[in-house]
């Protein structure tokens, strides 16, 4: 019995809680991105770096409160900070509208067009972030570390194995459920929601039922920003906030829209913990897993590694493109690319 | 009688004369690329080891010695090997101080080196694929192999009685040829290598990366990455998930912002980076002080390379590169007096004199196998969130 919980506990330990807290993280990214989609028809190439950008504030604030001696005890600070990167990041997303995507609304562009205007979008923020805080590696976390330790876990338990989960973690997991409750309540009871949503599956239709389509897209830009920056806050605060990564995330937040079904909030949610797990699982070595399963004599002398870790990307793309291949509008019926 | 002491004496004039030469020594470095901010000190400090050995005027009866600088770029082999080809046929060099990256240092060496007959000292190219390539004899450098990295760590690990371990290490030629070198060394002393895999830099999420080497185990984790880059990522997720407690550090992780960055949980960990206690380093430092030189990574090693050519020069009694090739190893080892930085002149005159000599250098160098720098590294434990230096290996 010891031997089946300790199994358990390792791969609860190395496999479950990252690929949950990864999952996370992406899932809150690719509903960003899937709302744009939604709304204004096109993939947002801006958005990780959006996610940086609300970040970024966020981490100034932060510091701003620390040097004031104000924390959260426990929780980190950053969470207090927050609303100042969620402002900011709705007044730039906004202003961007504003100067660029409203001339393509104008000209009633292709998708293509604001397609690749949201990559100038991208690179001008990528800028202007370097410009603000730098390339560095920002550390922002405060409070404990540790909601309970892997030594502190096989002392209460007596397991062999520990079982470590984090603060950031459990905190990630928190605000991804209110935010998705939240989200959700807001799409399916308020009137607003309702409007965008109607916008989103008949443009046409909506705009003769005297849906405003200014206010829509602009309540979809508000909740982008807001969902962009708790998602990068979060990841940062649970990894590093570094510029560069937030472009690298750009990639499996993608995959995480398009396999859910571009378009589609539930899609988005469960795209991202497909692509969460599928890397985490995939690349997992089940050695010591199989090792606590079976009798000593065929314990496993290999590691058990279906792939190695060199090719987790390669495991969230192959899965997008037979996806693609297979279902092109994701498993919960977005709309086709 | 008189007549015949007047003609010796013309003659001898003569033969010194026609021994007086102008030697050229081509410093082929990466003066612009990723290393371009170590490449100024380091042409200095070759260039400060020729300017000693001109003033002496002792070089092969009063020979004067001067740089002519090429341009390796570090990363474009066909401009690296254009400018070594320049420096060769039209300016004439007949040794080459550099060059600097290891992938322009080989394309060299295939390329123009070994074409022309001509002897190169690198004072920082580290890969241990250049230990075994064919030079003809003519390559050499004073800086370690990171082959020799990996026998540093391989005893320190067995030192400290560990009996496995898991690698994991940065996705390039410096991290994979590591990883391979500590790998090597370590199995053959008998101990266990549970898995080695690589990192991508750059990445945020490591939780996969440290998934698979928790369930290959191993008492420590070697981490041969960067210490600002996926290095760090790894370290950090290993500790949140308690996979490893104790790390070794390559040179690539050693630095002021690591233990800083990861905490007291970093205590314990040790690692290695290039260094030396000789005299020489601190005689190098105040002697490039004083010419206003601001010395890096890797100075002392040019000053080292430089000096070594021109030692086997007066060893040999000829610039000519196939003559001095055989005497460079002769003057960088014992036995003989040894001969630390500033002392050029006193060893040209031993040389002259037929004593041996043993150049230690700034860097104690000490060339073995193929003609590569043994290397001196420092041994760093972490302790108090500071990288302390446990001892000289």
């Amino acid at each position: 019995m010891t031997d089946f919980l300790n199994a358990v506990v390792i791969l609860l330990n190395f496999l479950v809680v990252p690929g949950l807290v990864y999952g996370c993280q992406l899932a809150l990214g690719a509903l960003g991105v899937t709302l744009i989609y939604g709304i204004l028809r096109f993939s947002n190439f801006a958005h990780g770096e959006t996610m940086a950008f609300g970040t970024m504030f966020t981490i100034l604030a932060t510091w701003f409160l620390q040097s004031n001696g104000i924390s959260l005890g426990p929780v980190p600070t950053a969470l207090l900070a927050m609303p100042i990167g969620i402002l900011a990041a709705i007044i730039l997303i906004l202003g961007t509208d504003k100067l660029v995507y409203r001339f393509y609304r104008k000209q009633k562009s292709t998708p293509v067009i604001y397609l690749i205007a949201s990559l100038g979008v991208m690179f001008f923020y990528n800028g202007l972030i370097r410009f603000i805080i730098g390339p560095d590696d920002r550390i922002f976390t405060d409070g404990s570390r540790f909601i309970i330790t892997a030594r502190e876990f096989k002392e209460m338990t007596g397991l062999d194995q520990g079982l470590a989960f984090k603060m950031t973690q459990g905190i990630t997991i928190a605000i991804t459920v209110i935010c998705v409750v939240a989200l959700f309540w807001f799409l399916t009871k308020t009137r607003t929601g309702k409007s965008m949503r109607a916008y989103s599956d008949n443009e046409d239709l909506a705009l003769l039922s005297g849906i405003n389509p200014d206010r829509v897209v602009m309540i979809a830009w508000i909740l982008t920003a807001v969902l962009a920056t708790i998602a990068g806050t979060l990841y940062g605060l649970d990894k590093s906030f570094k510029p560069f990564t937030y472009l690298q995330i750009l990639l499996p937040i993608f995959a995480a829209a398009i396999v859910g079904g571009l378009g589609s909030p539930i899609g988005a949610i469960a795209g991202g913990f497909v692509i969460a797990f599928s890397e985490v699982a995939v690349t997992f070595a089940y050695k010591r897993v199989i090792g606590y399963l079976v009798p000593e004599a065929y314990e496993p002398e290999g590691l058990v590694q279906l792939l190695s870790t060199d090719y987790k990307f390669a495991v969230s793309f192959a899965i997008l493109v037979i996806v693609l291949l297979v279902r092109p509008t994701g498993i919960f019926r977005g709309q086709t690319i | 009688m008189k007549k015949l002491i007047l003609a010796l004496a013309a003659t001898s004039m003569m033969t010194s004369a026609a021994f007086a030469e102008e030697i050229k020594i081509g410093t082929i470095l990466g003066y612009t690329g990723p290393i371009e901010s170590l490449t100024g000190p380091m042409a200095d400090s070759a260039e400060m080891a020729m300017k000693e050995v001109t003033e002496s005027g002792k070089l092969l009866d009063g020979s004067t010695v001067t740089s002519v600088r090429g341009d390796s770029t570090c990363v474009d082999s066909a401009a690296a090997t254009a400018a070594a080809e320049r420096l060769i046929t039209s300016d004439k060099v007949v040794a080459i101080m550099g060059a600097d990256c290891s992938g322009v240092t080989g394309a060299i060496l295939q390329n123009v080196a070994r074409a022309n007959g001509i002897v190169m000292v690198s004072p920082s190219a580290t890969s241990p694929a250049l230990s075994t390539a064919e030079d003809d004899g003519l390559f050499f450098r004073t800086a370690p192999s990171d082959a020799r990295q990996g026998k540093v760590i391989s005893d320190i690990l067995n030192d400290k009685g560990v009996k496995s371990v898991a690698i994991t290490y940065t996705n390039n030629d410096y991290g994979k040829g590591l990883a391979e070198s500590i790998q090597k060394n370590y199995e053959a002393t008998g101990g266990k290598v549970t898995i080695s895999a690589a990192h991508e830099d750059g990445k945020g999420d490591y939780s996969a990366e440290v998934g698979a080497l928790a369930q290959a185990g191993g008492e420590v984790l070697i981490v041969a990455g960067y210490l600002d880059q996926g290095g760090k990522g790894v370290i950090q997720a290993s500790l949140d998930s308690g996979a490893f407690d104790t790390f070794v550090l390559p040179d690539g992780m050693i630095g002021d912002s690591l233990p800083l960055a990861i905490g007291d949980a970093l205590n314990g960990s040790y690692g290695t980076v290039p260094g030396t206690d000789s005299k020489g380093a601190e005689i190098f430092d105040t002697m490039a002080k004083e010419k206003g030189i601001k010395t890096d990574a890797f100075s002392a090693e040019s000053y080292d390379a430089a000096a070594l050519i021109m030692l086997a020069m007066q060893a040999a009694k000829s610039s000519n590169s196939n003559d001095f090739k055989d005497k460079i190893m002769d003057v960088a080892n014992a036995p003989g007096e040894e001969i630390l930085p500033g002392e050029l002149g006193k060893a040209l005159d031993l040389i002259a004199a037929g004593k041996d000599i043993d150049y230690v250098g700034a860097t104690a160098v000490e060339l073995i196998g193929g003609g590569e720098s043994a290397g001196n590294y420092r041994e760093i434990l972490v302790d108090g969130q500071k990288n302390t230096t446990a001892k000289f290996r």
